[in-house]
C-alpha cells in the first residue's frame, strides 16, 4: 500500500517461518492450574480488562443521553437507563451511513484491484521467464523502501492534473499499488511445484486458464490473506482519503469522523456512537476471520499493512 | 524485442518428438517475454504513475516554487533545502518524531513480548486474550483517537475521574505540554502492540518444546529458561519487530493531528504534520517537497542499516 496506516510499516519481507498460533491451545491448555499459572492468570486478566476499558468506556458513554454524559460526577453507567439516542441521531442526521457506504466501496474496489493486478504481476514474476524479470523484481522489492507518506505533495499535484480530486478513483487508485504483496504472492507461487503446470501445458492448456483453474485455486489461503490485509488497511487509512477529499459526501468514515471531531466536540455521546459504529465492522470481521487474520500477520503482515 | 517473431509459426522442418518439443519450448520461451510484460502491465502502470512518477516528481518539485494557490515561481535552485535545513521548525518537528520514536518503540516491543510470553503459557481462554490485546490494531485512527479524547477528558474524562477516586487531582493531559506527548504514546502503544504482540507469539510457537524438556531435566527454572532459550531463540524476532517499529513510528501522523494537531506549541508536533502544513495549509508544496526529501533520506538510511545488519545475520547463519 503506497500510503499505509502509519502504525506498521514494510520492509523485506523475511519473515521467520511461523505458524498461526492456535496449535498451542490444545496441547499445553489443559494443565492442573498451579499457583504460577494462577498468578499469570490474573496478571493477564488485569492487562485485558485494561486493554478493553477505553473500549467499554466508549460504548458505555454512547448509551447515555448527551446531558448524562456531559454530567458531574461522572457514573461509569447510565444512570437513567440505557438509551439508543445517541445512535438514532447518529443514524438518522449525520452522514455516518454515507461514509460508511463510501468506506465499503473505496475498500472493496482497492482490494479487488490489489488482488488482482498483484497475483497477475505476482504469477509473471514468477514463472515466467521473460527479459527484465529480474530488474523488475529488484525494483518492485526497492520500491518497498518508499514511504508513501513523502508521496503526499506530489501524488496530491497528480491528482490535481488528473482531475481526481474529490472523486472515488482519487482515493481508491493511489492504493491499489502493494508492491509488497506483489512480492509475497511470488514468493507463494514459486512454492507451487512446477508439475502440475508442465502437465497442463503439454495438454495444450493456455498459460492464463492454467493460472486462472490451477495456480489461483491453489492460492486461496494467501489471496485470502492478502485481500484481508488490503481491505483493513484501506477501510482505516486516513492521511490519504484525507488530503485528496474536501466534499464531506465523499468522505470515507475514518476522514468523515475527523471533521465530526472538530465540529462537534461537545456531543459526546454522539461521537462516541459514531466511533463505535465506525468500530464495529472490522471487530465483526475479525470476530469471523480470527484464524486467518492471525496466519495473514504471521505471514504476510510485516511486509502488508 | 522478438514479441512478434514469438508469436509467429514456428519453423516446421523438423518433425522428431525432441524437436517438436525444443522448438515448443524456445516459441514458449520468446511468447514468454510478450506474456510476462502483459500480465505485469496493470500493476506496472499504476506502480509507475502513482509511485515511481510521484518520487522523482516531488524531487523535482523541491527545486520549484511551487504553490497550491496554482502560482508557480519556477525553478529556485536549493532555495527550499537550504530554507529547510536552516528552519528552527522542521529540526524541532524532527526532534519531536525522534523523542515520540523512542518513547513508542521501546513499551511497543516490551509490552508485547510481555503479552505474548504470557499468552504463550497456554492458560485458558486463548480467544480472548488475542481478541483483547490485538483488537485495538483493526481500528481506524480516527476512532482510537475518539476513544482516548474521551479518556483524557479533563473534567468527564475516566482518567481523572478514576485519579479522583485516590483524591489525586488529575491533568488536562492533552493540553499540557509536559503531558501530551506521553498521552500521545500511551494511546499509540494501546492501538499499535496487538501487531507486535501476534509476531512474538508465533516465533513464541515455533521454539521446539524439547529444548525446554530438555531444561527442565537439568532443572532450570521458568527465569533461568526464558533468559537461556526463550529470549536468544525471540532474537531474529526482536530485531525485526524493533526495525518494522522504528520505520512505522517515525511515521507518525494520525493521532497526534487528532489528538493535539500538534500542540501544545508544537511540542507533539512530528515531521509529517510540518509537511502536511507546510504544504496544505501554507500552500507552499515546493517547500514541503524538500522537507519530505529530508525525511526520505533518514528513513533510507534507517532502511539500509537494517538490510545491512540483517545480511550480515544470514551470511553468520
Amino acid at each position: 500500500m503506497s500510503i499505509a496506516n502509519p502504525t506498521t510499516s514494510t520492509l523485506s519481507p523475511a519473515v521467520p517461518a511461523v505458524k498461526a498460533p492456535a496449535r498451542s491451545t490444545s496441547t499445553r491448555r489443559r494443565r492442573r492450574p498451579t499457583p504460577a499459572r494462577i498468578v499469570a492468570f490474573v496478571i493477564l486478566a488485569v492487562l485485558a480488562l485494561a486493554w478493553l476499558i477505553p473500549v467499554l468506556w466508549a460504548v458505555l458513554t454512547s448509551f447515555k443521553t448527551e446531558a448524562e454524559a456531559a454530567a458531574l460526577p461522572v457514573t461509569l453507567f447510565p444512570a437513567s437507563g440505557f438509551t439508543l439516542e445517541a445512535y438514532v441521531n447518529v443514524l438518522t442526521e449525520g452522514l455516518v451511513p454515507r461514509w460508511a457506504w463510501n468506506s465499503l466501496l473505496t475498500s472493496a474496489l482497492v482490494t479487488v484491484i490489489t488482488v488482482t493486478i498483484s497475483a497477475l504481476a505476482g504469477y509473471a514474476l514468477s514463472r515466467l521467464k521473460f527479459a527484465g524479470r529480474q530488474m523488475l523484481i529488484t525494483l518492485i522489492v526497492a520500491s518497498i523502501m518508499i514511504p508513501g507518506q513523502i508521496l503526499i505533495v506530489p501524488l496530491f499535484n497528480l491528482m490535481l492534473s488528473l482531475n481526481l480530486v474529490d472523486t472515488y478513483w482519487g482515493i481508491i487508485l493511489p492504493q491499489v499499488v502493494a508492491a509488497p504483496m506483489v512480492f509475497i504472492l511470488k514468493k507463494f507461487f514459486d512454492q507451487i511445484p512446477f508439475e502440475l503446470e508442465e502437465a497442463a501445458l503439454m495438454d495444450g492448456a493456455s498459460r492464463f486458464r492454467i493460472f486462472w483453474a490451477i495456480v489461483l485455486p491453489l492460492s486461496r489461503p494467501i489471496l485470502g490473506a492478502v485481500a484481508i490485509f488490503v481491505f483493513i488497511g484501506a477501510w482505516n487509512n486516513f492521511l490519504w482519503p484525507f488530503i485528496v477529499v474536501n466534499d464531506s459526501n465523499l468522505m470515507t468514515l475514518p476522514t468523515g469522523l475527523q471533521t465530526v471531531i472538530s465540529a462537534y466536540g461537545i456531543q459526546y455521546a454522539q461521537s462516541m456512537a459514531q466511533a463505535v459504529l465506525a468500530a464495529l465492522p472490522l471487530i465483526v470481521v475479525f470476530m469471523f476471520f480470527q484464524r486467518q487474520i492471525i496466519k495473514g500477520i504471521a505471514t504476510t503482515g510485516i511486509a502488508g499493512t | 524485442m522478438t514479441t512478434a517473431e514469438g508469436l509467429a509459426a514456428p519453423p516446421r522442418a523438423a518433425t522428431g518428438a525432441a524437436d517438436h518439443l525444443a522448438a515448443g519450448r524456445s516459441r514458449r520461451r520468446r511468447s514468454d517475454n510478450l506474456r510476462g510484460w502483459l500480465y505485469c502491465a496493470p500493476f506496472l502502470i499504476a506502480f509507475g504513475l502513482f509511485l515511481i512518477w510521484p518520487t522523482f516528481y516531488g524531487l523535482w518539485m523541491s527545486f520549484t516554487g511551487t504553490s497550491l494557490a496554482g502560482t508557480n515561481t519556477g525553478f529556485v535552485g536549493l532555495a527550499n533545502w537550504k530554507e529547510a535545513l536552516g528552519d528552527p521548525q522542521v529540526w524541532s518537528s524532527l526532534a519531536n518524531t525522534a523523542w515520540f520514536t523512542l518513547l513508542s518503540t521501546i513499551p511497543l516491543v516490551v509490552v508485547a513480548m510481555v503479552l505474548a510470553v504470557l499468552v504463550n503459557i497456554g492458560l485458558p481462554g486463548q480467544w480472548f486474550w488475542r481478541l483483547s490485546f490485538f483488537m485495538p490494531f483493526l481500528l481506524a485512527s480516527t476512532v482510537v483517537s475518539q476513544f482516548w479524547i474521551w479518556m483524557y477528558n479533563p473534567q468527564l474524562g475516566l482518567i481523572n475521574t478514576f485519579l479522583g477516586w485516590f483524591g489525586i487531582e488529575g491533568l488536562a493531559w492533552l493540553q499540557d505540554p509536559n503531558t501530551a506527548m506521553i498521552a500521545v504514546v500511551v494511546t499509540t502503544v494501546w492501538w499499535t502492540v496487538g501487531f507486535n504482540f501476534l509476531l512474538y507469539l508465533a516465533a513464541l510457537q515455533n521454539i521446539p518444546d524439547q529444548l525446554y524438556e530438555a531444561a527442565s531435566l537439568d532443572g532450570a527454572g521458568a527465569w533461568r529458561k526464558f533468559r537461556a532459550i526463550t529470549l536468544p531463540q525471540l532474537a531474529p524476532t526482536t530485531v525485526l519487530v524493533l526495525v518494522l517499529q522504528l520505520l512505522a513510528s517515525l511515521k507518525v501522523f494520525d493521532q497526534i493531528y487528532q489528538m493535539t494537531n500538534g500542540g501544545p506549541g508544537g511540542t507533539t508536533r512530528p515531521i509529517l504534520l510540518y509537511i502536511y502544513e507546510a504544504g496544505f495549509t501554507g500552500y507552499r508544496l515546493g517547500y514541503a517537497s524538500a522537507i519530505s526529501y529530508i525525511f526520505f533520506f533518514l528513513i533510507i538510511i534507517i532502511s539500509i542499516a537494517y538490510m545491512v545488519i540483517s545480511s550480515r545475520r544470514s551470511v553468520k547463519a
